[in-house]
């Protein structure tokens, strides 16, 4: 049996050196502006970054893919069409795209171009993946963070593209693409600027031996001295609501679905995703050698070596998230 | 799997050599260093862009000073001062070894952060530019630090590995880039 793709975080250029060598079948990664999800102070490539991290992956037999996956803003729409431009002629082996306009661009300009389908298109039924591949000829649709494996298995008897799914990293499980939180608290968005909780926004603040996160006006959550630092970002906050303190969206941990890659596999699922671009050369380098050695141990039928990321947890602890939805 | 991990604490022998030497005397070998690092890898200013202006205060928990650095390429400062001396922009605190750990690729800076082995006050922003433009360059400072010897480095190369690898061995600190 053939291991399922791993598809890999790089935030910088090291960061892809370091997941290629970790063993990343695949990595993805952006340009340094507002045309993808991971917009941060410090992070990304340059045109330059990314024809060279491409020569280097595609010696080493590893594919680069682009996260183009914002939705533009109307008149500004050349910033996006010259980012789909550069990515092709930097040789990259497919664009991650959201917008519906961006995918007709693509596919009416850049037919030669492999595109995928970004989780923030939230496309979670056959209906709607289907619509997306014949229309633009879409290949691979990243499904949203909100399936079961069932539904998963579900979807894939119903469609002719590949999919692929996340199985490590920060959680989202708003309506990706369409959440509308950190507009609220900051006036920008990861849907249109590319930052979720922009860190411009963000601040730590010590109270005593607590830790309190803030973002913008609202102060999301305090932790004691021994607990882990808390979120930047709402939907992971601690907020008192008719009398009750609590969660109200989500708890702050972060998704560890490497057991169940065997089934991931049985369902059809061509490739598995690793969140964290905005995570260090550490962080992908051990992920990316633990993913590999898993999906190599599934191939071979022999089982997943047990794991010890959490320390690289997002909140310190994990969760299988909505592939075991023990909530309906 | 692998890959769990603990952050080794410096020695308090070192501690103790290390404190009463003069902030002067540390932040003039700190500057050069920093000056010497910026040399090595120009692409840490592009990735800085307007945060290489902001005042960074680095503060090793178990030491009795703090590192002042200002990253600006065209003239980057860096003086050492005792604690609470400092105005900053942007406060990076935790001990020598997670800091030096973060900067040699040992460890992922929001695990440290999250874990509350590192703490960052101030301007967040200014602190991830600096996280990610650092662990962009994979610098070696030990590598910078022999650059310093100029002519001389060739020759003290060999002698001076095996010493830094055996206190890296004896101690867990990651004084040198970690090959990932």
């Amino acid at each position: 049996m053939k291991p399922l793709e791993l598809v890999c975080p790089a935030g910088t250029p090291a960061a892809l050196r370091s997941a290629v060598q970790a063993g990343a079948h695949t990595v993805y990664c952006g340009f340094a502006d507002e045309t993808n999800a991971r917009n941060f102070p410090g992070l990304n490539f340059s045109r330059e970054d990314m024809h060279q991290a491409v020569a280097f992956a595609h010696q080493h037999g590893s594919k680069v893919l682009v996260a183009i996956n914002t939705f533009p803003r109307a008149g500004d729409e050349d910033i996006w069409h010259r980012a789909i431009a550069d990515a092709e002629s930097a040789g990259v082996d497919a664009v991650i795209l959201a917008d519906v306009g961006l995918l007709a661009w693509a596919a009416a300009r850049h037919p030669g171009l492999r595109l995928h389908l970004s989780v923030q298109a939230a496309a979670a039924n056959p209906d709607v993946i289907n619509f997306y591949a014949s229309e633009f000829g879409v290949r691979r649709v990243v499904l949203p963070r909100v399936l079961s494996v069932a539904e998963i298995a579900a979807i894939n008897r119903e469609i002719d593209v590949e999919t692929e799914v996340f199985v490590f990293g920060g959680l989202c499980v708003m309506a990706e693409g369409r959440c509308s939180m950190s507009s609220y608290a900051t006036g920008k968005s990861p849907n249109m600027q590319g930052v979720c909780s922009p860190a411009s926004h963000v601040q730590y603040v010590q109270d005593g031996a607590d830790m309190i996160s803030k973002l913008g006006a609202f102060t999301i959550d305090k932790a004691g001295k021994d607990e882990p630092a808390p979120y930047p970002t709402l939907c992971k906050g601690c907020f008192s609501a008719r009398g009750e303190v609590s969660r109200v969206f989500e708890e702050p941990t972060s998704l560890n679905a490497a057991q169940l890659i065997p089934q991931l596999a049985k369902v059809g699922v061509t490739a598995l995703k690793i969140e964290g671009r905005q995570r260090s050369r550490a962080y992908v380098a051990a992920v990316v050698r633990n993913f590999r050695a898993a999906v190599e141990a599934t191939a071979a039928g022999r089982p997943i070596p047990a794991d010890t990321l959490t320390h690289l947890s997002e909140g310190q602890s994990s969760t299988l998230g909505a592939y075991k939805k023990t909530w309906r | 799997m692998e890959n769990d991990t603990t952050i080794p604490r410096i020695p308090g022998l070192a501690q103790r050599l290390v404190a009463p030497l003069p902030p002067p005397l540390i932040g003039s070998l700190a500057a050069r260093l920093m000056r010497q690092a910026g040399k090595s890898h120009p692409e840490l200013f592009a990735r800085l862009g307007e945060h290489a202006y902001k005042r960074y205060e680095i503060a090793p928990s178990d030491l009795p000073f703090v590192f002042l650095m200002t990253p600006d390429p065209a003239a980057p400062q860096l003086r050492v001062l005792r604690k609470g001396r400092a105005s900053w922009d942007c406060r990076i605190s935790g001990s020598l070894a997670a800091l030096l750990g973060m900067i040699h690729g040992a460890y992922d800076g929001d695990a440290l952060f999250f874990s509350r082995d590192i703490t960052v006050e101030g301007d967040t922003a200014a602190g991830l530019a600096l996280r990610n433009a650092i662990d962009n360059s994979e610098i070696d400072l030990f590598e910078e630090a022999t650059a310093l010897l100029g002519p001389l480095r060739s020759r003290a190369i060999p002698g001076l590995t095996p010493l830094v690898n055996a206190l890296e061995r004896r101690t867990g600190v990651a004084l040198r880039r970690v090959e990932l």
